[in-house]
């Protein structure tokens, strides 16, 4: 096995040149960057660094946005696997349309979504005065901030799962239906286990944009401390305070989170395709 | 081993280019975009007939210099026979002079309060002893805190005290981010003194309350007035004087402004940034731009934008426009900004345990 | 599934009554009230000198932004998908690193990075070079936030054909350069054009980082979100959502590329 990726290693030229730029730019646009912040936190100790991000007010935007995010990705995930289910399996009238609709967050600038869902959510809004009535409001809540997470986040699953749903082979699902097993059970059983490694990552992704969106969160959001104030807002607002120290603090705890999350998706990815091509 | 030292050549070559490649995209569109920037160095060339001047400003000024802009180009091509475009920049004061203090290329700034210029000079971009440079403390013009209520007054707010009762929803920015609520806070703090004879107690209770009171805390003024007026959040909002007559101006009959006993006089700060403008040979220019705003003409155009004029003379004229009678205490009153800054608004200080409590 | 009782429809409802209160409501909302005040008002709001100007800057990062990204995206897909090389899975994480960044750090990474408390600063304004509150920073931020999603998208497909023609090819003696024209590219096409239109679309819609490293420098530094939000903030509620229906529509008509590009590329997919 060694061997063999050796010798194809020296098969297809351009091996250097391709690897240069990649390096290159990534070193540039990503590393460099990167390792600023590091420098920048350097300059707290390490007690420092542990009260910084131990102060209440701190330890609370990383719950509300954990929570909101988590709240959103876990929305997200469920009905982004009914999206792409619907998607695949049903034939309705625009589908297409609502096939083509799935990537709206990702072209509609946050700062629009962020004004246009305030407004449409606030006590006198088309939406928010239904939820008024109800006792609800849902603008400047915690609501509110999941509300655009959901929003923010609906490609990320419904897009991971859709090709896995589209490749799926249709012949055990088939078997097991003539065999007289309930499609509670197939799909437990059967689909779920394929679509758990595609789904998961989509959901890790919609949980790290979640923890880091900022611009149509900002709108929403109350941002009140110790209610409805994120991470991302206070790194801001620590900024504004020429507190570098503090901002930087929070931000590299953040990367840390976000490393991690990465790392996590990968391996499943990873062991996903050792299952499929072993 | 020549082979392994080609590909490593290779490796460098195209690393090289693809550097070349970037760079060179950068700076195509940094000479492009770039007109304001060192690029430029408009101010000097004496055969270039278009100068130009950027002035980094905070949120509620946009209206003034708007048209003070258009005034001083007038008469600066009057004066000198030359143009002059001004580029304007808004945002919360204290990111704003964080930004220029981090690079952002300011001839001059023209901030909220003398705070977020000090913090300018503290990065070593002003010089010292820009508050005397000008006039009235380097402010050409003073506005104070009011508030803002809907049409009727239904909640019958009258004065500070009022802002703790029991269900009224107060809209102010946060003083962490905003110039702006700073000066509301320390306008509440000061009728708290006056109230509770100095009682640290009762003061901290009667802030602790207004602030709970507090619905949505915008991190700019601008992000507050569109919580209170777009989307119909609160019944009261903190606000600038002249935010709050614009506020008036722009939806008539909706809003009343009331005056409370007391309030504070803000005094938001001009200076040159004098690297910038040293290097960009604009600190002429710079200092024209800022002596004009104590001008007749120009004073009038600011208390037009319903900005306080610092000439007495002219601010008589608007008495029928400001409250003329209100109770202004001054930020000497708490010691000066830095001592105002360190015993409410660092971290841990009196705001933080508001929230804490 | 050949049976499908009533649960099908529940279920096409639910998704519809989905996408209409998150997707559609918004978008109708912005439109609305865009032309509140009738067309004529609308294309004056448009045809606004700063908003001109906001729209050439976004457009300029949009276009500088894809060709770098592009460049950059298909010589990683490459890189990674056809050798073998150690370090490989740190190289595809940091690739995915600005996915899972918030854009308000992005912005931070940059302006520690360049800003003027920079190591570097000296350097680059002897030269007379400005990365920050200028529009090479914002090009750079935005080439951040968008560089993982063209290799995202070309990668797996690159993965999912295996090496064996390449391999062919250059048995046969074919240069790297003809090689991908003649055997990778053709492959990819559909897949690159989505990462394409992705990136292109989260180009023209960066708020976050831009928002931290332009400076707000009217008809200068102000990209179109930008200038959205210094509109609302000015009372212009009809200019803004005006404005902000311009990036609408170019959303729209990059959701129609989209589209046309994963149906091209399903058909291509049944030829083989």
């Amino acid at each position: 096995m060694q061997r063999r990726r050796r010798s194809r290693k020296r098969v297809i030229p351009g091996f250097g040149v391709g690897l240069g730029v990649t390096v290159a730019m990534v070193s540039i646009i990503v590393l460099i960057p990167l390792i600023s912040i590091v420098i920048s936190t350097l300059h707290l100790t390490f007690a420092e660094f542990i009260t910084t991000i131990a102060k209440p007010r701190v330890l609370h935007a990383f719950w509300v946005s954990i929570s909101c995010s988590l709240c959103a990705a876990v929305v997200n995930l469920i009905l982004g696997v009914l999206l792409a289910w619907v998607l695949v399996r049903y034939q309705f009238p625009f589908r297409r349309l609502m096939d083509g609709l799935l990537e709206l967050p990702f072209a509609l600038p946050t700062a629009i979504a962020g004004i246009a869902l305030t407004s449409l959510t606030v006590n006198t809004g088309w939406v928010g005065s239904l939820f008024a009535r109800a006792g609800i409001s849902v603008a400047y809540t915690r609501l509110g901030i999941t509300i655009a997470l959901i929003f923010v986040g609906i490609p990320f699953v419904a897009r991971t799962v859709q090709p896995v749903l589209e490749k799926l082979d249709p012949t055990y699902e088939e078997a097991a239906d003539l065999m007289g097993a309930g499609r509670g059970l197939i799909f437990r059983r059967i689909i779920l286990p394929e679509l758990r490694p595609a789904a998961l990552t989509g959901f890790g992704l919609a949980f790290a944009r979640g923890l880091g969106e900022y611009g149509s969160v900002v709108f929403i959001a109350g941002n009140q401390p110790y209610k409805t104030e994120i991470a991302p807002l206070l790194i801001y607002s620590q900024l504004q305070e020429y507190d570098y120290g503090e901002a930087t603090a929070i931000a590299l705890v953040m990367l840390i989170i976000a490393f991690v999350l990465l790392f996590l998706m990968n391996h499943i990815q990873v062991r996903a395709s050792r299952r499929t091509s072993g | 081993m020549k082979k392994k030292f080609q590909k490593k050549l290779g490796i460098f070559a195209l690393c090289a280019l693809c550097i070349a490649l970037l760079g060179g995209a950068l700076a195509g569109c940094g000479s492009g975009g770039d007109s304001t920037g060192g690029g430029t160095g408009g101010g000097t060339g004496g055969d270039s007939e278009t100068l130009t001047l950027t002035n980094v400003s905070y949120d509620p000024t946009r209206e003034l210099y708007e048209g003070y802009n258009q005034l001083f180009a007038d008469y600066w091509l009057e004066e000198t026979g030359k143009t002059v475009t001004v580029t304007q920049s808004h945002g919360g004061s204290g990111s704003q002079a964080l930004s220029v203090a981090n690079g952002l290329e300011a001839d001059v700034v023209t901030l909220a309060l003398e705070a977020d210029v000090q913090a300018v000079a503290d990065a070593g971009l002003i010089e010292d002893g820009w508050i005397s440079e000008f006039p009235n403390d380097s402010a050409p013009y003073t506005s104070t805190i009011v508030f803002v209520v809907r049409a009727g007054n239904p909640q019958n707010i009258l004065d500070w005290g009022d802002l703790a009762r029991d269900g009224v929803g107060v809209i102010t920015p946060n003083p962490k981010t905003s110039g702006g609520a700073r000066w509301n806070f320390l306008a509440a703090w000061a009728w708290a003194e006056e109230e509770y004879n100095n009682d640290e107690a009762q003061i901290l209770d009667y802030i602790t309350k207004l602030f709970k009171n507090v619905l949505v805390l915008d991190s700019g003024a601008r992000g507050s007035t569109n919580t209170f007026a777009e989307n119909g959040q609160g019944d009261v909002l903190l606000a600038w004087e002249n935010e709050a007559y614009l506020l008036m101006k722009e939806h008539p009959g909706e809003y009343e402004v009331v005056t409370p006993s007391i309030s504070i006089l803000c005094q938001p700060s001009v200076a040159i940034v004098d690297e910038v403008a040293d290097r960009r040979g604009t600190q002429e220019l710079a200092k024209a731009y800022l002596d004009y705003l104590y001008s007749d003409d120009a004073q009038r155009l600011e208390a037009e934008a319903f900005y306080r004029p610092s000439n007495e003379a002219i601010l008589a004229e608007y008495g029928d426009v400001f409250d003329l009678n209100m109770n202004l205490i001054t930020i000497d009153h708490f010691g000066g900004w830095a001592q105002a800054q360190e015993t409410y608004f660092t971290d841990g200080a009196v705001f933080d345990q508001i929230y804490e409590g | 599934m050949k049976k499908s009782g009533p649960g099908k429809y529940i279920l096409i409802a639910v998704c519809v009554i989905f996408v209409a209160l998150f997707l559609v409501l918004p978008l109708v909302f912005v439109l609305v009230q865009a032309f509140k005040d009738g067309i004529l008002p609308y294309l004056a709001n448009i045809g606004d000198y700063y908003s001109l100007k906001a729209l050439g800057l976004t457009l300029k990062t949009m276009v500088i932004c894809l060709v770098v990204n592009t460049i950059i995206g298909i010589i990683a897909a490459w890189t990674v998908t056809r050798y073998q090389f150690a370090l490989k899975k740190v190289l595809t994480t940091f690739l995915d690193i600005p996915l899972s960044v918030s854009p308000i750090i992005a912005g931070l990474l940059y302006i520690l990075t360049f800003g003027r408390s920079s190591v570097l600063y000296p350097f680059l304004s002897s030269h007379n070079i400005n990365i920050v509150y200028a529009v090479p920073g914002i090009v750079l931020v935005t080439i951040f936030v968008t560089l993982p999603y063209i290799s995202r998208e070309v990668i797996p497909v690159l993965e999912a054909k295996g090496t064996d023609e390449e391999e062919a090819a250059a048995l046969m003696g074919a240069g790297a350069l003809t090689i991908f024209r003649k055997v990778t590219f053709p492959h990819i096409k559909w897949s690159l054009l989505y990462g394409a239109v992705l990136c292109a679309a989260r180009a023209m819609g960066e708020f976050g980082a831009v928002s931290i490293i332009s400076g707000h420098l009217r008809g200068v530094t102000n990209t179109l979100p930008l200038h959205i939000e210094i509109l609302y903030n000015e009372f212009k509620y009809a200019p803004a959502f005006a404005v902000s229906s311009l990036l609408v529509f170019l959303a729209i008509v990059l959701l129609i590329i989209r589209n046309v590009a994963e149906l091209q590329g399903k058909k291509r997919e049944k030829e083989v």
